[in-house]
């Protein structure tokens, strides 16, 4: 099967890049650095223009962003709006349905045969990641989609997406051509996490980059992205790879999968979990040595949310790298020069302040 | 932690049938009743790591020795700045141990004498400290050379001929006087480089603390620590005699039986002579080792009990035939240090990668000496000179002095040598000496007094502790933290997790085996988790079986952390209770990392 439509993850290469999106050339990258990304495929810029060729919809678009004056909020929304009628209105062709059809079809067998496999669909812009012009947010990210039929009106909305009323004001603003920025759409199989969190691997209250610090809690990883639980907390020396502190929290609250609702829901946390921790010191390490593989790949400290999903036959689960982004707050700061004082001046100086070795 | 307190000496009464027990030990090891106030303001901690028994009187003068040879080289040699001595004292039998500060007023003047005193050391320590192997290895071939032998019915006729002049009782008192000061000496040695040994391993620990304030204790000493120390050599041989005798067929033949026999049938087997003159070759020195700690007369020295050796070979045979790996993973152990220490100075930045070389540099320098030293020292030194005192015991047994020539160690070092000038004057004038007469009903109360002593655990401390503890040998070498000290009071602990120095790293789960003494090493079953108040670094061969080590007391750089991180085992020190809390045969999981011990049962 080769359609230039779609394209796994694990095929792309740094020459698909540009027909990616940042969003799945950066989820691409993951799975060379060996890194145990959920599987999936992009719907490649290719398959975007494909459907804007189809029946005059890139010049209907055209027309209508023509007709929006810089700066007239009122304006933009209405254009946006115009915009996701045309989208919605107009037939994806033929063969890029076939080729996204038959790809998530591929995924459901590769992940176990059923033909209903939850996955997430994602836009990909190709300005996205840009440094200094973040679309991130700007556009929809689906959850829990289910079925063929599901994703190809997800993909159709995320191409959409393009054109929301923020995203057009911000180009605009910028002056970029809005009809240079092409759409690349992810499908992603969902983690159905038993337990989720987050890892940095600098530690954010001073700057130790001997130590990376790991927050976890029950169910998806949004619970504590969203600051909803107070997570578990550890960290863990980066070279001994030991944890080094460990607070174990109360967690109350964990959000679940609900693949027949095709959403998520939030539940209480049985008694009997609220206060044990949420990792194994085997899950712990499993992390680290993740955490720290991203951070050598791409030469600096890195923010990462992971997942584990339960398999049978093993009580520490299925460890999943979903997200890999550059730390700022430290990598950007100038280490205070530091004095050195050695030779015996050093162990003077290291005998009249001595360590507390704890 | 100010609130709360270790009971003081004036408080804690003897235990019944001990209440004269004061009468065994110099008036100098004591707390004196007049003194109560001076010695109740200070803080004490017991020195359970190097002796966790009751001392015997003559016993008492390795204590003496140690501890004050310790401090000369703080005080007198290399004036540490803020550091003097330790002072000492004996109470119920256990010896309890405590640091003397240099006024800060003082310490200003004392930073150029020890730059250039200690600097002198450290700039020519591969030079000098080839001259202490030369030094010891004289003084114990002048231990070797002592000579106790009864003394003769008449003065040789040769020394009337001569017209020498003296008789065999002048040499038999130098001869014990030399003993004691060929120990004295051997004790001197033993300081020389070890307190300067510390101070680099503190510097190194220090600037890794600064830059990495998280980094585990044991990630610096892995770093620091050598994976082929002479410390280890003994163990290495019975390995080697192993898979030799495997390779010659000689396993059956070495299988059972008691010493004598065994070698005897050995020596018969084809290839038993290749074996045997490998065994007699290991034998000097490296069989000079003690499955104790060299602290006490009754520890028992591999050449004079070949069956503790043999019996680590049968081990080590059955292991070689099931085709396991006997030999510590010195390649691996080698590797994994490299990495650690590349890993670490890939996170500094230039000029502090340069300091992290220079203080890693000395630190590695120095660390050889910190481990072997007690093959040369505790093992070999020591064992020669109990030796050669039990040679003086059997004597003395000869002259009708005791009946067991073991009761010689229930007279403390003086009194021996008046014992000596009985039995040199009762020859000497041709009458019977006094000694059988007036020590059997001392020793008889002794054996009563150190019996009854025994039954009590010491105290972890004594008096209120300092608000912190930052003397930097007190901390690197037993581990007494703020922190430990803490935990010892039972503060802030969780029911069934016991807290202590993550020593080791890994995580084990298994069943206790709780070991008070080394003459219990042989109940240890393949798998157990080794649990005692401290560990040898001579009880390495069954470090091979256990899963980890759990100990009462010991810091980072203590005996038990050192073995069990050249053996890949998880170990935490410095419990204070382990031994005491936990019970054979109990599950426990150990967590090396975390310094915890959960109790499962």
């Amino acid at each position: 099967m080769t359609s230039p439509h779609v394209l796994s993850f694990e095929q792309a290469t740094a020459a698909d890049e540009s027909r990616l999106g940042g969003k799945c050339a950066s989820l691409s990258r993951l799975i060379h650095a060996g890194a145990p990304v959920p599987p999936g495929f992009a719907v490649t810029t290719d398959a975007y223009q494909a459907m804007m060729q189809s029946h005059g919809l890139h010049q209907r678009v055209a027309a209508i962003l023509a007709a929006v004056a810089p700066n007239d909020v009122l304006a933009q929304a209405n254009a946006a709006q115009s915009i996701h009628a045309a989208f919605a209105s107009t037939a994806m062709p033929d063969a890029v349905r076939e080729a996204v059809s038959a790809q998530y079809q591929a995924l459901c067998q590769q992940e176990g045969g059923n033909d209903d496999l939850p996955v997430a669909v994602r836009s990909s812009a190709t300005a996205e990641d840009l440094p200094d012009a973040s679309f991130a947010g700007q556009q929809d990210t689906y959850l829990w989609v289910v079925g063929t039929a599901a994703v190809l009106e997800r993909v159709r909305d995320c191409w959409a997406s393009l054109f929301t009323a923020r995203a057009i004001g911000y180009r605009d603003d910028r002056a970029i051509a809005h009809m240079d920025v092409l759409m690349s759409v992810a499908v992603q199989k969902m983690v159905n996490a038993q337990v989720a969190g987050v890892a940095l691997t600098v530690d954010p209250l001073n700057g130790d980059r001997a130590k990376m610090v790991i927050d976890a809690s029950w169910g998806l990883g949004e619970s504590v992205v969203s600051g909803e639980v107070t997570p578990d907390h550890f960290a863990v020396d980066k070279v001994m790879l030991t944890v080094v502190k460990r607070t174990i929290s109360t967690k109350q609250h964990e959000i679940v999968a609900d693949p027949e609702a095709r959403c998520t829901t939030h539940r209480e946390v049985p008694l009997e979990r609220q206060t044990i921790p949420c990792l194994s010191d085997l899950q712990i390490t499993a992390i680290a040595r993740m955490a720290k593989q991203m951070e050598r790949q791409f030469g600096g400290a890195q923010d990462i949310e992971w997942a584990i999903e339960p398999i049978e036959g093993n009580p520490d689960g299925r460890l999943m790298l979903l997200q890999c982004r550059p730390e700022t707050v430290w990598s950007q700061k100038k280490a205070a020069p530091k004095v050195h004082v050695t030779g015996m001046d050093g162990l003077v100086s290291t005998l009249l302040t001595p360590v507390r070795l704890r | 932690m100010s609130q709360v307190k270790f009971p003081s000496p004036y408080d804690l009464k003897a235990p019944t049938g001990a209440e004269d027990w004061k009468s065994m030990y110099p008036y100098y090891m004591t707390f004196k009743d007049e003194l109560r106030a001076e010695e109740e303001a200070k803080f004490w901690f017991c020195d359970s790591q190097h002796w966790p028994n009751p001392f015997k009187p003559f016993d008492a003068v390795t204590v003496e020795f140690a501890v004050k040879c310790l401090g000369q080289y703080n005080t007198r040699h290399y004036l540490i700045p803020p550091a003097n001595g330790i002072e000492y004292r004996f109470h119920n039998g256990y010896c309890y141990m405590s640091p003397v500060a240099v006024a800060p007023e003082d310490i200003p003047a004392r930073v150029p004498q020890f730059m250039e005193r200690a600097g002198h050391y450290f700039g020519n320590w591969d030079s000098l400290l080839a001259n202490w192997y030369t030094k010891v290895r004289q003084n114990i071939a002048d231990l070797e050379s002592l000579d106790f032998a009864p003394l003769p019915d008449v003065v040789p006729l040769q020394w009337i001929k001569d017209g020498v002049g003296l008789d065999n009782t002048v040499h038999l008192l130098a001869e014990y006087d030399r003993a004691i000061q060929l120990l004295y000496k051997t004790w001197n040695y033993h300081f020389e480089f070890l307190n300067l040994g510390y101070a680099a391993y503190l510097d190194f620990f220090g600037f890794c603390k600064e830059h990495f304030p998280s980094i585990p204790d044991q990630g610096i000493a892995k770093m620091v620590q050598g994976v082929d120390m002479e410390l280890f050599r003994p163990d290495d041989e019975l390995q080697k005699l192993a898979r030799l005798a495997v390779k010659l067929g000689l396993a059956d033949a070495l299988r059972s039986g008691n010493v004598t026999d065994t070698l005897a049938r050995v020596a018969t087997e084809p290839g038993g002579t290749e074996w045997t003159a490998a065994w007699e070759a290991a034998k000097d020195p490296w069989f000079n080792f003690t499955s104790g700690n060299g602290f006490y007369s009754d520890d028992k020295y591999w050449i004079e009990h070949l069956d503790i050796p043999l019996g680590y070979i049968r081990d080590y045979v059955v292991r070689v035939e099931k085709g396991d790996t006997i030999e510590r993973p010195t390649a691996a152990l080698a590797a994994e240090r490299d990495r650690i220490t590349a890993e670490y100075r890939e996170l500094l930045d230039t000029d502090s990668q340069a300091a992290f070389d220079g203080k890693l540099g000395l630190a590695r320098t120095v660390f050889p000496y910190v481990e072997n030293h007690n093959f040369y020292i505790e093992h070999w030194s020591m064992g020669v000179f109990w030796r050669k005192m039990r040679e003086l015991a059997a004597v003395l047994q000869g002259a009708g002095f005791w009946p067991d020539a073991k009761d010689m160690f229930y007279l403390s070092r003086n009194e021996l040598r008046d014992a000596l000038f009985d039995y040199s004057n009762g020859w000497a004038v041709g009458a019977k000496p006094i000694g059988a007469t007036h020590w059997a009903p001392i020793v008889a109360k002794r054996k009563a007094m150190m019996a009854a002593l025994a039954t009590e655990a010491p105290q972890p401390a004594l008096n209120a502790p300092p608000e912190v503890i930052t003397e930097p040998f007190t901390i690197m070498l037993w581990g007494i933290t703020s922190e430990s000290i803490s935990a010892w009071l039972g503060e802030g602990g969780v029911d069934g997790v016991l807290k202590g120095m993550a020593a080791s790293p890994g995580v084990v789960e298994g069943p206790a085996r709780v070991i008070r003494n080394a003459d219990q090493l042989h109940e240890i079953q393949q798998g157990e988790i080794l649990v005692a108040p401290v560990t040898s670094p001579s009880w390495a061969p069954v470090f091979g079986k256990i899963a980890a080590t759990v100990t009462d007391i010991g810091g980072m750089m203590s005996h038990a952390s050192i073995v069990c991180r050249e053996y890949g085992l998880p170990a935490v020190t410095g419990t204070g209770t382990a031994s005491s809390t936990i019970k054979t045969g109990q599950r426990i999981r150990v967590d090396g990392g975390a310094g915890t011990v959960t109790l499962l049962d």
